[in-house]
């Protein structure tokens, strides 16, 4: 951002304009407002309808991450400057603008893992006592349900990847591994710690359809590089990976197909499925 | 994970199974009988009260010996892990990455074509 520490003592006595003049500080407030604006406008909305983000789901994923780290931080500076330029003899009231946006960003982020941590842990001791560990698969456990469902419970070292009886009853072996390679990308890739923070950014900025959507084109992004690492594991075997990842997703859904969401779900979630044909 | 989980889900499987509030030397035997696993009554009063802590079990302390039962059933239990597995509470969870998430009918019949025109 424009405003350097060390050109900018903001512990100095002295009022603020003395090096740009305040019209200076002004243009830089208006044009860190405007970067403010693109970024949390039609920057996303560009990204969100672009085809490529399919192709390079790792790319599209650090881009993402940019936009939500340079958003924040130039709503932090077009306050920190437009308080300057405003009110250049009281400079306590730019730093009083900035610092309280900046620690409602930061306590939302705060809780948000809070909470993660606490639901995590909840649902973690609940799953130890009605699973049990899968005979082969190591850090697998296998819930006594009929529901075909697979997922994991993701941080670090302590991760877990859960697999239903029903599912175990319905996937061949080849399927089988699809899916715990798939979950073990997450682990090892982190996802989560991406999901938590645009979860925070999402709930820290209800007002702003924006981070909704941001969070909903991260987590498709995020189930494309996982089925990128199921697919390298399954050709690494030599087995033609894209239909036996389909029929996995397809056992897991069940014949019936649920429309789960079907309105809310964006493009990006059938672009994960459609790129298994290329 | 270690040995304390399965201890855990071995003595709620009892508590589960059970008609009504047991003691404690109840649970013993039981595991005795049916697993032939021996466990020192200190273990176990340390398995129950771990399990009280984390709001499974609740004790009847009035009772001598001490009459312990699990809070909810087992299905009750299940139920609520799935609950939040399909995230029927609406809000998506960064909790736990689910394998597929929502698919559309249209999305299945997506994949449905895709294995006609690969096979």
């Amino acid at each position: 951002m424009t405003a350097g520490p060390g050109r900018w003592p903001l512990q100095g006595g002295d009022a603020i304009p003395t090096a740009f003049g305040s019209d200076g500080i002004l243009l830089m407030a208006l044009g860190a407002a405007a970067l403010a604006i693109l970024l949390a406008w039609p920057v996303p909305i560009l990204l969100s309808r672009a085809a490529w983000p399919a192709r390079l789901p790792g790319w599209a994923l650090v881009l993402w991450q940019l936009i939500a780290v340079a958003g924040g931080l130039s709503m932090i500076a077009a306050l920190l400057l437009l308080g300057a330029a405003l009110f250049p003899a009281q400079e306590w009231i730019a730093i009083v603008l900035a610092g309280a946006l900046a620690a409602y960003l930061l306590v939302h982020l705060a809780i948000t893992i809070v909470q993660f941590e606490r639901q995590r842990r909840r649902h973690l001791e609940l799953l130890l006592l009605l699973s049990s560990p899968h005979p082969t698969q190591a850090r697998t456990r296998v819930l006594d349900d009929a529901a075909p469902v697979a997922y994991c419970l993701p941080r670090g070292v302590g991760s877990v990847t859960v697999l239903s009886q029903g599912l175990l009853d319905e996937l061949h072996p080849d399927e089988l591994d699809a899916v715990i390679a798939h979950e073990r990308a997450h682990v090892e890739q982190r996802h989560e710690v991406l999901l938590v923070a645009f979860k925070a950014w999402r709930e820290a900025l209800p007002w702003f359809p924006i981070a909704q959507r941001a969070e909903s084109e991260v987590a498709a992004l995020v189930e494309m590089r996982a089925d990128d690492s199921a697919r390298r594991f399954l050709a690494h075997g030599g087995v033609d990976a894209d239909p036996v990842l389909a029929r996995a997703i397809l056992r897991v859904v069940g014949p019936a197909g649920p429309a789960e969401h079907a309105s809310s779900r964006r493009d990006r979630h059938r672009d994960r499925f459609l790129r298994l044909g290329r | 994970m270690g040995s304390l989980g399965e201890l855990e889900r071995s003595v709620m499987d009892v508590l589960w199974d059970a008609d009504s509030a047991v003691t404690a030397y109840d649970v013993q035997e039981h595991l005795e009988r049916e697993q032939g696993r021996q466990l020192a009554a200190t273990t176990l009063l340390t398995v129950l009260s771990r399990l009280q802590k984390k709001g499974f079990v609740a004790s009847d302390r009035s009772a001598r010996p001490h009459r312990y039962r699990a809070i909810a059933s087992r299905v009750d239990h299940v139920a609520e892990l799935m609950h939040e597995v399909l995230g029927v509470a609406g809000d998506r969870t960064a909790v736990l990455a689910r394998f597929v998430g929502g698919v559309s009918a249209e999305d299945a019949e997506v994949l449905r074509r895709l294995l006609a025109g690969a096979a």
